[in-house]
């Protein structure tokens, strides 16, 4: 008996946190699901239920057959939705390039500073990373409204002459996000940068190879993880943002994330909600999926080569 | 790889920084303001720390996000170092895709995703929202970034010192107090204090599953920012930034000295 017991407790390590996640992360995606099939009510909770227990497999059948997909019909005819899930796409995949273009350099520079100084500068990188999103968002706010910091800085220095206006338009939501998830993706690519070797490099230009093709030929190729994982890191969570098209983002930015709040909160329309929050998981699946991978791939070089 | 530090490696270090930290300087520098006027600077003062102070709504609201994020980091330690444990240690069982897809997918998941879904779990098992349904909420997806941290600790740990100990006649969890957490400590310790920021500074998720008497400082914060930046907000996010760093920069001094006794530790063992 006591054997049994301890072989349990010996495995709670893996079912007590596997359970957890059962209950709390998988199963709701099922309620999701459920609920987007279902009618919208005037009532509390604000839907008719779907799928009730206790009537067996042939209820089931029965309650299939009365499955509102008039939600999904609904969201594919009506153009606002569409077009949230393309300007989302759109905002998330033009800002990952940006991010990649302006943290590549940060994280190249960092990986080549002097060995003393690297663990400093890692920490300059993850300590926004540490700090309220909501705070360094809401930041951006006083720099970028029409009689915000910046605006009074390019008029003193004369390069304007009417200010500008970019909060509440889409060029501040990109602003936002690059600033936001720049430290995603310089982690993984300083990881990555840190750990090549540097008699590769030198070996190149005894072979006479310049500088910069045996950056194309070497440092690029080989730095190719460190860009995946941080391009993932910042294009999933960006297609579906909600809290910067919400506070930078103007009325005509559409981004799925915000329509989605505001079909919940403002519209109290749950099976809408609902129904956009599945197709926004089945079009991040596959980028999901390819992140896993890439993590997994990742973990088992480093067990491979590491100490 | 380090060969030399060009003047194009330092420019783009030195402006990627820039570009990360003057935001937060420029709203920490306004937060000392005397006008109400955010961008307009009229002398130095402390008076928006004391109108914060004296803001009772927000401090029924940091009090809130303090409790939830600590009851929340204390259990998601727990429960994802077990996982990273399992993740490493059994490399082998039913259903580890699933377990290790569910432990890397909420690092992605976008919040108002997740937020929707225990949403309805909450309202499907009759649980009324409030501060239990936040820090739920919070366990789960905070358990999964302590889970990676420790994770990546756990796999650089030399495994025989684990397995000397079993054969020695410990007891797993003797084996695992006594040799593998002092041994992973600093990452979980990073892993604590990665969920208790994650939640302190969560937002959406908070507000799908938080009910009235629970509101979080994030939650206040924005919806009084939608109304426009004011000196007070200035103000809470000064102290919010302040504790953080502070917490951050004590946290990793203490790990580097601990990293260094240990490598002294095993430089002397291998003498011996």
């Amino acid at each position: 008996m006591s054997g049994v017991f301890k072989a349990v407790m010996g495995r709670a390590i893996i079912w007590l946190p596997y359970l957890w996640l059962l209950i709390f992360f998988l199963a709701p995606f099922f309620l999701v699901a459920k609920l987007s099939v279902s009618q919208t009510a005037i009532a509390q909770p604000p839907y008719l239920p779907v799928l009730t227990m206790g009537e067996g497999l042939s209820g089931w059948w029965a309650d299939f057959k009365t499955f509102a997909f008039d939600n999904y019909a609904f969201l594919a005819t009506d153009s606002l939705y569409w077009k949230g899930y393309l300007s989302s796409l759109q905002i998330a995949f033009i800002s990952t390039l940006l991010t990649l273009v302006i943290g590549y350099p940060l994280a190249y520079g960092m990986a080549r500073a002097p060995r003393t100084m690297r663990p400093l500068l890692l920490m300059l990188v993850i300590l926004p990373f540490w700090t309220s999103f909501l705070i360094r968002v809401y930041a951006w706010i006083g720099i970028l409204k029409k009689e915000g910091l910046l605006n009074q800085f390019l008029l003193w220095l004369g390069l304007i002459s009417e200010p500008l206006t970019v909060l509440n338009t889409d060029v501040a939501v990109y602003i936002g996000i690059v600033y936001s998830y720049l430290p995603f993706m310089v982690l993984p690519l300083y990881a990555n940068l840190e750990r090549q070797d540097g008699t590769l490099l030198e070996a190149a230009s005894d072979l006479g190879c310049n500088r910069f093709s045996a950056f194309w030929q070497i440092t690029w190729p080989l730095s190719r993880p460190g860009v995946i994982a941080g391009c993932f890191l910042v294009f999933i969570p960006a297609v579906g943002e909600f809290v910067i098209p919400s506070l930078l983002g103007g009325s005509s930015t559409l981004m799925i994330g915000r329509i989605l709040f505001d079909e919940f909160f403002l519209n109290r329309d749950w099976p809408i909600s609902s129904a956009v929050a599945v197709l926004l998981l089945l079009i991040l699946i596959v980028p999901i999926m390819l992140f896993q991978r890439s993590e997994a791939r990742a973990r088992e070089m480093a067990k491979g080569v590491g100490p | 790889m380090n060969r030399n530090w060009t003047a194009f490696n330092i420019t783009s270090v030195v402006f990627g920084f820039a570009f990360l930290y003057i935001p937060i300087l420029l709203l920490i520098i306004y937060s000392f303001n005397e006008s109400k006027l955010v961008t307009v600077w009229a002398g130095f003062s402390t008076k928006w720390y004391a109108a914060a102070f004296a803001n009772q709504a927000l401090v029924d609201a940091a009090w809130v996000t303090f409790q939830v994020a600590f009851i929340s980091a204390s259990i998601a330690t727990v429960l994802g170092t077990m996982a990273a444990m399992a993740l490493v240690r059994y490399t082998r069982f039913n259903g580890r895709f699933l377990f290790s897809g569910m432990i890397y997918a909420p690092l992605v998941m976008p919040e108002v995703i997740t937020g929707l879904s225990l949403l309805l779990l909450f309202v499907a098992i009759g649980l009324d929202r409030g501060m239990l349904t936040v820090i739920l909420a919070h366990i789960t997806f905070s358990m999964c970034f302590v889970a990676v941290v420790v994770q990546s600790r756990l796999s650089t740990m030399d495994a025989s010192l684990e397995e000397a100990a079993l054969d020695l006649g410990a007891t797993p969890t003797r084996a695992f107090f006594s040799v593998t957490l002092p041994l992973i400590l600093p990452a979980v310790l990073a892993g604590w204090m990665l969920a208790f920021t994650l939640s302190l500074d969560d937002l959406v998720i908070a507000q799908f599953n938080s009910g009235p008497g629970a509101t979080t400082l994030p939650m206040k914060i924005f919806s009084q920012v939608r109304l426009g930046v004011t000196p007070e907000i200035n103000a809470v996010c000064t102290i919010l930034v302040a504790i953080v760093t502070t917490g951050v920069v004590i946290a990793s001094i203490s790990m580097k000295r601990q990293e260094i006794a240990r490598q002294r530790a095993q430089q002397l063992a291998a003498q011996a």
